[in-house]
C-alpha cells in the first residue's frame, strides 16, 4: 500500500499569512447604487437612453429654448404644407407648426408620465409593502383590494373614468385615472419583495432591539425591498405616456385646448392619405420618448440586480 | 447501525479490478474561472491517483478547490470554467478530450454522483420515482416500463430508502433531508459505477442521519468494490471514512496521504493548524494535560481556552441571569379548510443560566432550541410558562418594559449573509442599538462604534464600508459588535459559528470566550454540534421533540451520558473514536 499511498507534504511556503481571516478592503467603496451607477456607466445604450430623457426633459421646461415658433400659430393657407424656413417640420392642417407643437406638447406628456408614476408609487408601495410585513388579516384585506383594481384593466377604467368626467378633463384628472388602476401590479411586487425581506436575520435583529415594527419596515425591510419596484416605475413611466396619447386619441383624454401628442396625432388622422406627415412626426416623438424610458427602466433593472449583472 | 439486508442484483455484482491500475490518474490539473475581474486559478497542479475500491477524501475550507477537482473529474464545470492545464485521466481516457456522448457514457456507468445540497437537487414538481426511472432510463439500466419499475425500487431499496415501493409515487417535499439524500444515493450508485464522487454528501444533515447515511455509502461501495471520492470541511469525517486524505488549501494540494498518518503525525502547519482548530479533536484532549507546542505560533488552542473559561466559570457560580421555567410553545398548524393541527414545539422546557457563564442548548432540527431562543429573545410569545431576565419577568413584560428590558439581552445569528442590512454601512449596523434606545449623542455613539471595532479586532476603516466587502467570519464579528453595542448582559449565539469554514470558526470562538472573560458576558448557545459545545460550554441541555432530555455540566455529559439519545449524538460526532496526533 504504501507505494499506493505515499505520504506528500507540500512545500511550506505557501502558509506565509500568519493571520486567518483578514481583513482586504479594496481600494474603492462598494455598495448597491454605486455598483449599479459603475455598471450603468459602462453601458453605451444608458448614455443615449439619457440624452433623449434630458432632451425631453428640457423641452418640457424650456420650450422656447427649441422654437421661436407659438404652437398656436396657425395660418390655415399654409395647410399640410411642407417644411419652409424656420419651419423645419412643416405645417399641421390648422397651419399650426409640427415642430412647435411638439417641443410644446413634450411638457403634457412628461407631466402625465411622471404624476401617474408618483400617483402609483404613493397608493402601490405603502399597500403592497404593509400588506407584505403585517400579514394576517391586514395582508388579506389589502390583497383582495388590490386584486379587484388588478381584475379591471386600468385602461378600460380610465376610459370609463374619462368619459365620466368629462367636464373636468385636465393632466391631473388623467394621470389620476390611469395611475389610480394602475398601482395594483406595483403593489404585488412590492408585497412579494416584502415577503421575502422581512424573514432575513437582520429584521430580526432589529426587531429584537426593540424597533418598533413600522420603523423596521420602513428602515430596513423597505429600503432593501424598492429596487424592482424602482425599475417597474422607469416602465410605468413609459406606458403611462402611451396611455395619455391612447386616450387623447380616442377623444376623452384631454381636451383640444391643452397640447398634446396623442391630441396632434388624433387631428391628423383625419388626413393621413393626403399628409401623412403631420401625423407621422408626433408619433415619431412618442415612440422615441417611451423607447428612451423603457430602455432605461430596464438598464436600471439590470444594474439594480447583482445577478443580471454576473450573468453579462 | 445498518441492519436492513442488502440485496444485490446481477448487476451489482462487486466489480473485478486490476487492485493495482489507478481508475483516476490527475496529473498537474490546473482549473481556471473567467470572472469579470481576470481569470481566477481555483485549482494549480493537482496530482493525486485514486485505486479501485478506495476511500479518498478531499478536505479543504470553502474556496480551496476541493469541489472545482471533484466537478473537473466529471467534466461538469460550469460554463466560464475549464481544464486550462494537465489531466484528468479515467480509465486511461483524457476527460477533456471526451466528446458530449463519451463523457455522457461515463458519467453514471464509470462516474456515480452524490452532489451536497439534497434540498436543491431533486425537481420538486416530479415525482421521486420519475426521478429514479429517468436515471435508471439514462443509464440505460433496463428497458420496457416494468424492468425500469423493477430496478428504481432496488436502488431506491439499496439507498436504504423504507418503503420505497410506495414512496415512489410521492414527491421531494414529503422527503425529510436524510431521505432525499437516499434518493440520491441511489441515483449515483444506480448503474453500479466504479467511482463515486460524493460532495459533501452529508454536510446539510443532521448528525445521527449523517452517520447512517455516510454508513449506507460505505457499506454499499464495499460489497460493490465501488471506489469513493468523498469532498468534505471535516476533517473528523475524512478520517474516519477514507483510507487516504488529501488536504486542499488554495487550489493546491498542502498534504496527502494515508489518514491515519496524517491525523496522527500531521507534517503540513496547515494541517496542524486544520487539526488544532477542528473542535471534534479538542473535545477528546480536554481534560488531558494540555502540551506547550511552543513553536505552533498562530494556531488556536482551543483545549486551552474552554479551561480558562471553566475556571472562569468555577469562580462565578452565582446568581442565575436567565431563568426559564416550564416553557412551551404550541403553534397551530394549518391542516385546510377549517382543520388545525397543534404542534408542540417546547415543551416543559426549564433551565438556568448563571452569570458568565455559557449553557448550549443542544438538539437535531426540529428539537425545539431555535424556538425556545426565539422566546427567550421576545421574538415569539410562550404560549405558557416564564421567562425571567435578571429578575424580571420578561413574558408579561409590554411596551416600555420590554424596551428595556431587549437591552439586556441580544442575539448572534447563524447566516451571517442574511444578518446584516446590505443596505447599511457598517457604522451604521453597530450604532443602530445605540440610536434605537437614544444612547448619547453622534459623537459618543461615533466612538463607541470605534470601541466596538477595535474589541472584535476590526479596522476601524470599516465603519464606512458596507457588509458585501466582507467574509463571512468578518460580518460574525460585526454581528457580535452590534449585539455588544448596548452591554447586554445575555447573548443569545443561534447557531453562530455553523455556517463558518473551522478556521475560522475557531478564530470567533476564541473572540467569543475572550469577550465573555473581559466583560462577564451570559451566553446561550444554541447549536447542533456537540463538539462545539465541549469547547465553549459550562452547562449543556439536550433537546428532542421539545423537551429536555438531559441537563448537566458539559464535563458529566460528555463523560457520562445518561441518555441513550445524547450518546447517539456523541457517537455520531465525526472522527470520535480516531486518536488525533497534534
Amino acid at each position: 500500500m504504501s507505494d499506493k499511498n505515499p505520504h506528500y507534504v507540500a512545500p511550506h511556503e505557501e502558509l506565509d499569512e500568519v493571520q486567518i481571516d483578514q481583513v482586504k478592503l479594496s481600494d474603492r467603496k462598494s455598495t448597491l447604487w454605486l455598483d449599479a451607477w459603475r455598471d450603468l456607466r459602462r453601458r453605451p445604450l444608458f448614455y443615449v437612453a439619457l440624452a433623449i430623457v434630458i432632451l425631453i426633459t428640457l423641452m418640457a421646461l424650456f420650450p422656447t429654448w427649441f422654437t421661436d415658433v407659438m404652437p398656436r400659430d396657425a395660418e390655415l393657407a399654409k395647410s399640410n404644407m411642407p417644411p419652409e424656413p424656420g419651419h423645419p417640420l412643416g405645417f399641421t392642417r390648422q397651419g399650426e407648426d409640427i415642430w412647435s407643437r411638439i417641443v410644446y406638447g413634450a411638457s403634457t406628456s412628461l407631466s402625465v408620465g411622471l404624476i401617474t408614476v408618483a400617483i402609483t408609487a404613493v397608493l402601490g408601495i405603502p399597500m403592497g409593502a404593509i400588506a407584505g410585513f403585517f400579514g394576517g388579516w391586514v395582508d388579506s384585506l389589502l390583497s383582495r383590494i388590490g386584486d379587484i383594481f388588478f381584475s379591471l384593466p386600468y385602461f378600460l377604467a380610465a376610459v370609463v373614468v374619462m368619459t365620466v368626467l368629462s367636464d373636468y378633463r385636465n393632466v391631473w384628472v388623467i394621470s389620476l385615472a390611469i395611475g389610480g388602476f394602475a398601482w395594483a401590479t406595483l403593489a404585488r411586487i412590492v408585497r412579494a419583495e416584502v415577503l421575502q425581506v422581512k424573514q432575513q436575520e437582520y429584521v430580526q435583529a432589529s426587531t429584537s432591539l426593540g424597533r418598533s415594527r413600522m420603523s423596521t419596515l420602513i428602515n430596513h425591510v423597505l429600503p432593501n425591498s424598492i429596487t424592482p419596484a424602482i425599475a417597474y416605475l422607469t416602465l410605468a413611466l413609459g406606458a403611462a405616456i402611451v396611455a395619455e396619447a391612447t386616450l387623447s386619441f380616442l377623444g376623452i383624454g384631454l381636451p383640444n385646448t391643452i397640447m398634446s401628442w396623442g391630441n396632434d396625432i388624433s387631428q391628423a388622422s383625419i388626413t393621413v392619405r393626403t399628409a401623412p406627415m403631420p401625423l407621422i412626426y408626433p408619433s415619431l416623438a412618442l415612440i422615441i420618448t417611451v423607447l428612451a424610458f423603457t430602455i432605461l427602466g430596464e438598464l436600471v433593472r439590470d444594474a439594480l440586480d447583482p445577478k443580471a449583472r454576473a450573468r453579462r | 447501525m445498518t441492519t436492513e439486508v442488502i440485496t444485490t442484483s446481477i448487476d451489482d455484482q462487486p466489480h473485478d479490478l486490476d487492485p493495482n491500475k489507478p481508475l483516476v490518474q490527475v496529473k498537474d490539473l490546473e482549473v481556471s474561472f473567467k470572472t469579470q475581474g481576470g481569470d481566477v486559478h481555483a485549482v494549480r497542479g493537482v496530482n493525486f491517483e485514486i485505486y479501485p475500491g478506495e476511500t479518498v477524501a478531499i478536505v479543504g475550507e470553502s474556496g480551496s478547490g476541493k469541489s472545482t477537482t471533484a466537478t473537473a473529474l466529471m467534466n461538469l464545470l460550469p460554463g466560464n470554467g475549464r481544464i486550462s492545464g494537465g489531466q484528468v485521466l479515467i480509465e486511461d481516457k483524457d476527460v477533456a478530450k471526451l466528446n458530449q456522448k463519451q463523457m455522457a457514457a461515463l458519467r453514471g456507468h464509470v462516474i456515480g454522483y452524490v452532489p451536497q445540497d439534497p434540498m436543491s437537487n431533486l425537481n420538486p414538481v416530479w415525482s421521486v420515482g420519475f426521478q429514479v426511472r429517468e436515471a435508471v432510463r439514462a443509464n440505460g439500466l433496463a428497458t420496457g416500463r416494468k424492468e425500469v419499475e423493477a430496478r428504481a425500487v432496488e436502488v431506491l431499496q439499496q439507498a436504504g430508502l423504507a418503503d420505497a415501493e410506495r414512496r415512489m409515487k410521492q414527491f421531494p417535499h414529503q422527503f425529510s433531508g436524510g431521505m432525499r439524500q437516499r434518493v440520491l444515493i441511489g441515483i449515483g450508485l444506480g448503474a453500479n459505477p466504479k467511482l463515486l464522487i460524493a460532495d459533501e454528501p452529508t454536510s446539510a444533515l443532521d448528525v445521527t442521519v449523517q452517520k447512517t447515511i455516510l454508513d449506507r455509502i460505505e457499506s454499499l461501495t464495499r460489497a460493490r468494490n465501488t471506489a469513493v471520492l468523498l469532498i468534505t470541511h471535516d476533517l473528523g469525517l475524512a478520517a474516519e471514512r477514507a483510507s487516504k486524505v488529501i488536504v486542499m488549501h488554495k487550489g493546491k494540494i498542502v498534504e496527502a496521504g494515508p489518514s491515519r498518518a496524517i491525523l496522527a503525525d500531521p507534517q503540513h502547519p496547515y494541517t496542524r493548524r486544520l487539526l488544532a482548530a477542528a473542535p471534534s479533536i479538542a473535545s477528546q484532549r480536554i481534560g488531558a494535560t494540555v502540551a506547550e507546542d511552543g513553536d505552533d505560533e498562530g494556531v488556536i488552542e482551543l483545549a486551552s481556552i474552554a479551561k480558562e473559561r471553566h475556571e472562569e466559570a468555577e469562580a462565578h457560580a452565582g446568581k442565575a441571569v436567565v431563568e426559564v421555567k416550564d416553557l412551551t410553545k404550541v403553534f397551530s398548524i394549518r391542516r385546510g379548510g377549517f382543520k388545525s393541527e397543534d404542534l408542540t414545539a417546547v415543551d416543559n422546557v426549564s433551565f438556568e443560566v448563571h452569570k458568565g457563564t455559557t449553557l448550549a442548548l443542544v438538539g437535531e432540527s426540529g428539537s425545539g432550541k431555535t424556538t425556545a431562543a426565539r422566546m427567550i429573545l421576545g421574538l415569539e410569545t410562550p404560549t405558557s410558562g416564564e421567562i425571567s431576565v435578571g429578575g424580571t419577568r420578561l413574558d408579561a413584560a409590554k411596551g416600555k418594559e420590554l424596551f428595556d428590558l431587549r437591552r439586556r439581552m441580544q442575539p448572534v445569528f447563524q447566516d451571517p449573509y442574511a444578518s446584516l442590512d446590505p443596505q447599511r454601512s457598517i457604522g451604521a449596523i453597530i450604532q443602530e442599538p445605540l440610536k434605537v434606545h437614544k444612547v448619547g449623542n453622534a459623537k459618543s455613539r461615533q466612538a463607541r462604534v470605534e470601541e466596538l471595532l477595535e474589541q472584535v479586532a476590526l479596522p476601524s476603516a470599516l465603519a464606512h464600508r458596507y457588509p458585501n466587502e466582507l467574509s463571512g467570519g468578518q460580518r460574525q464579528r460585526v454581528a457580535i459588535a452590534r449585539a455588544l453595542a448596548l452591554k447586554p448582559e445575555v447573548v443569545v449565539l443561534d447557531e453562530a459559528v455553523s455556517a463558518l469554514d473551522v478556521l475560522v470558526q475557531a478564530q470567533i470562538l476564541q473572540l467569543l470566550a475572550d469577550l465573555q472573560t473581559e466583560l462577564g458576558l451570559t451566553y446561550l448557545f444554541i447549536t447542533h454540534d456537540l463538539a462545539v459545545v465541549r469547547v465553549v460550554a459550562d452547562e449543556v441541555a439536550v433537546m428532542e421533540q421539545g423537551k429536555i432530555v438531559e441537563a448537566g455540566t458539559t464535563d458529566e455529559v460528555f463523560a457520562n451520558a445518561k441518555q441513550p439519545y445524547t450518546q447517539r449524538l456523541l457517537d455520531a460526532i465525526p472522527g470520535s473514536g480516531i486518536d488525533w496526533g497534534v
